[in-house]
């Protein structure tokens, strides 16, 4: 029987299983930040043990970083504390560090990436859920909790059940205005926020492979808003052409031999998934989220689902986050007046998806009653934005364009938005509270949130390509 | 390092009847600024159990008086989103040792088991058998036995398997700790670093 690609990845990085229980799996790279990692520091040192691979594990600040006037000390007190201390934690155990200004700082999933550091045929792991972008290379990339980041430390390995496999297929061509960030709330519509849950996605197909490396992450990133440990795409010429020259990649005749065995990893056609969906590229549009969890979305000219077509156990639960958005059910949400636009975050704020907001509010005003803000997803992407000109184009339009950090994808920072206010938002989840305490979160792509800036209401971005 | 040793539980529950419960839920971000693992319990589902004037909310089951218990019941796809740990600190630093639902997000159960905390898995039914028990009777005891993999509602004797692999069940059961494991394992992983071969250009 065929090996599926993740199989291949995952079983070539297994140490030893243990009897009834997971597999020691080695972990070739791991990323850490602020948040989730104090705690695994000390815990070694509570063990009196040192890292054992440091060279394996890069470090980046971003979650609770300010995302204007980064030159200046961190004015929040806890804040600047944590951000210090994976400083320090970094310099005593000799892990590379991108400290705030940094050319090489930002948001851990799209830093790792664009350096160079995430390659096919890896298994990656990072004390963040949204790990699973990195899989968009052909890699094992699953976030993980802070023990298991003290056990990277301690080992290079943690230990792992291995998860099931699932096969999601799209084919066909996606129309004009429909984006990777549709495919996957599509995805999410139909298969709900706990459809992959205990699975590895492999996404594949022929609207997949169209996509570039950019829009490729940004499907395996919401993986775990599935519930998914993880996706995976398998690497082709659109990721070995993204990969060359990276600063951290294989370079020259290393490359070569790289791409040779790259090119191995993909799933046999005679490879077994314990599930497999279908799905038609060409009966997807522009989605929102209308809910309080991202499996709860809808194409932008539907209305929200009503009461009746809700299983019984879950209508508590359903009418619960109607009511947190203070929607009806079976309202229509195109025309509804919002008051934030948020793009940003790991999800969509690589330098694409900025030309894409650029390319509906170039030589347009946003509307009035938004108050809009971008955050690039890195220092690269800053910088490659301010090279085109794209700052220039958002401040024309009254947006602001700040520096680099995760800011309203979970309002760590200041960036909150207030009690009751809509915000319209690139990034990936829609919680309760999520950007702020009270605040109400509709999940889009870069072109729909573009198109609500300028009219100031739910509107269809094909209205402006 | 090495946790509690997990025996049997004998408790009242404490039921919040809702799905999908995230982590941001269980413990929202603005409170993960701390760089110790203690006194996240003050903050479990903070949004949940205080207004914005920092009043407890009385009908949230976390303030309601006539609930108790180290057993927490909660609705499908429990610990879904963050895959923060600080949400299994606070469960387990606010008291609970056990979670119950009819599904569990993976990050979320290995979080939970690393703290010494057991998340039961059991059928839907069997979940709503027990909401509707602890709402008929508050007082009612839940015994969980993690030797035998059995959950039973005392009262009726109503009960019911769970699954647990038996690595973990041991680890829960003598307070093993995997960072231990892992590290009498470093000669084979120095083994399997030096056999990988040319093919890897990680580094
Ligand atoms: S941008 Fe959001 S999802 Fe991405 S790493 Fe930061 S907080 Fe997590």
């Amino acid at each position: 029987m065929g090996k599926t690609l993740f199989d291949k990845v995952w079983d070539s990085h297994v140490i030893s299983q243990i009897d009834g229980g997971p597999s020691v799996l080695y972990i070739d790279r791991q990323f850490i930040h602020e948040v989730t990692s104090p705690q695994a520091f000390t815990g070694l040192e509570q063990r009196g043990v040192s890292l054992f691979r440091p060279s394996q594990t890069t470090a980046t600040a971003d979650h609770n970083i300010p995302t204007i006037d980064q030159h200046l000390p961190i004015k929040e007190q806890l804040s600047a504390f944590q951000v210090q201390k994976l400083k320090e934690n970094c310099e005593k155990n000799n892990i590379t560090y991108y400290g705030l200004g940094h050319e090489n700082n930002g948001i851990v999933h799209v830093v790792g990436p664009e350096l160079g550091y995430t390659l096919p045929g890896m298994t990656m792991v990072c004390g963040d859920s949204h790990t699973s972008t990195h899989g968009a290379f052909g890699s094992v990339a699953f976030g993980v909790g802070t023990s298991e980041i003290e056990m990277v430390f301690a080992s290079q390995c943690i230990l792992q059940p291995k998860p099931k496999k699932m096969k999601i297929t799209v084919d066909g061509k996606l129309g004009k205005g429909v984006t990777s960030k549709d495919v996957i709330l599509y995805i999410l519509s139909k298969l709900t926020a706990s459809g992959g849950t205990g699975y590895f996605i492999e996404y594949a197909g022929s609207a997949i492979e169209a996509l570039s490396m950019e829009a490729r992450m940004t499907v395996c990133n919401m993986s775990i808003e599935l519930g998914a440990r993880g996706g995976i795409i398998a690497p082709d010429e659109t990721t070995f052409n993204y990969l060359k020259g990276r600063k951290y990649a294989p370079q020259g005749d290393a490359f070569t031999k790289a791409v040779a065995f790259w090119k191995t990893l993909k799933s046999d056609s005679d490879a077994i998934f314990d599930t497999e969906f279908t799905f038609n590229a060409s009966d997807i549009e522009p989605m929102l989220t209308f809910g309080t969890n991202p499996g709860m979305g809808m194409k932008i000219s539907q209305s929200i689902p009503t009461l009746d077509t809700i299983d019984s156990a879950g209508k508590e639960t359903y009418s619960k986050a109607l009511e947190y958005m203070g929607f009806a059910p079976g309202e229509k949400l195109l025309g509804k007046t919002m008051d934030y636009i948020f793009v940003g975050s790991c999800t969509n704020g690589r330098i694409e998806d900025l030309r894409e907001v650029a390319s509906i509010v170039k030589g347009r005003k946003k509307a009035d009653n938004i108050y809009m803000y971008i955050v690039p997803g890195s220092k690269l992407v800053e910088k490659q934005a301010i090279a085109e000109g794209l700052d220039k184009i958002f401040e024309a339009a009254g947006i602001q364009f700040r520096q680099p950090g995760c800011s309203s994808c979970l309002a760590m920072n200041e960036d909150k938005v207030p009690k009751g206010k809509y915000c319209v938002s690139t990034s990936n989840r829609n919680f309760e509270g999520r950007q702020g305490p009270g605040s109400r979160t509709i999940l889009v792509s870069p072109l729909t949130a573009a198109a609500v800036a300028i009219t100031g209401k739910i509107t269809d971005p094909r209205e402006f390509l | 390092m090495p946790k509690d040793k997990f025996v049997k539980i004998l408790s009242r529950v404490v039921p919040i009847k809702i799905e999908n419960i995230d982590t941001d839920q269980i413990i929202p971000a603005r409170f993960l600024k701390a760089t110790s693992k203690d006194g996240f319990g003050d903050n479990l589902f903070r949004d949940w159990r205080y207004d914005n004037q920092n009043n407890p909310i009385a009908a949230f089951p976390l303030n309601d008086k006539k609930y108790a218990g180290s057993i927490l019941v909660a609705g499908k796809n429990f610990g879904c989103g963050s895959s923060r740990e600080h949400a299994a600190w606070a469960i387990e630093d606010y008291g609970f040792r056990v979670v119950v639902s009819s599904f569990f997000a993976d990050i979320f159960k290995n979080n939970a088991m690393n703290n010494g905390i057991l998340p039961v898995q059991i059928s839907d039914s069997f979940l709503l058998e027990i909401f509707n028990e602890v709402e008929k009777d508050v007082n009612s005891e839940i015994e969980v036995d993690l030797e035998n993999q059995k959950i039973t509602i005392v009262k009726t004797g109503k009960s019911e398997g769970f699954e647990i692999n038996s690595y973990k069940k041991q680890c829960l059961i003598n307070g093993y700790d995997d960072v231990d494991y892992l590290l009498s394992q470093k000669e084979a992983i120095g083994k399997f670093e030096k056999n990988r071969g040319e093919i890897f250009f990680y580094k």
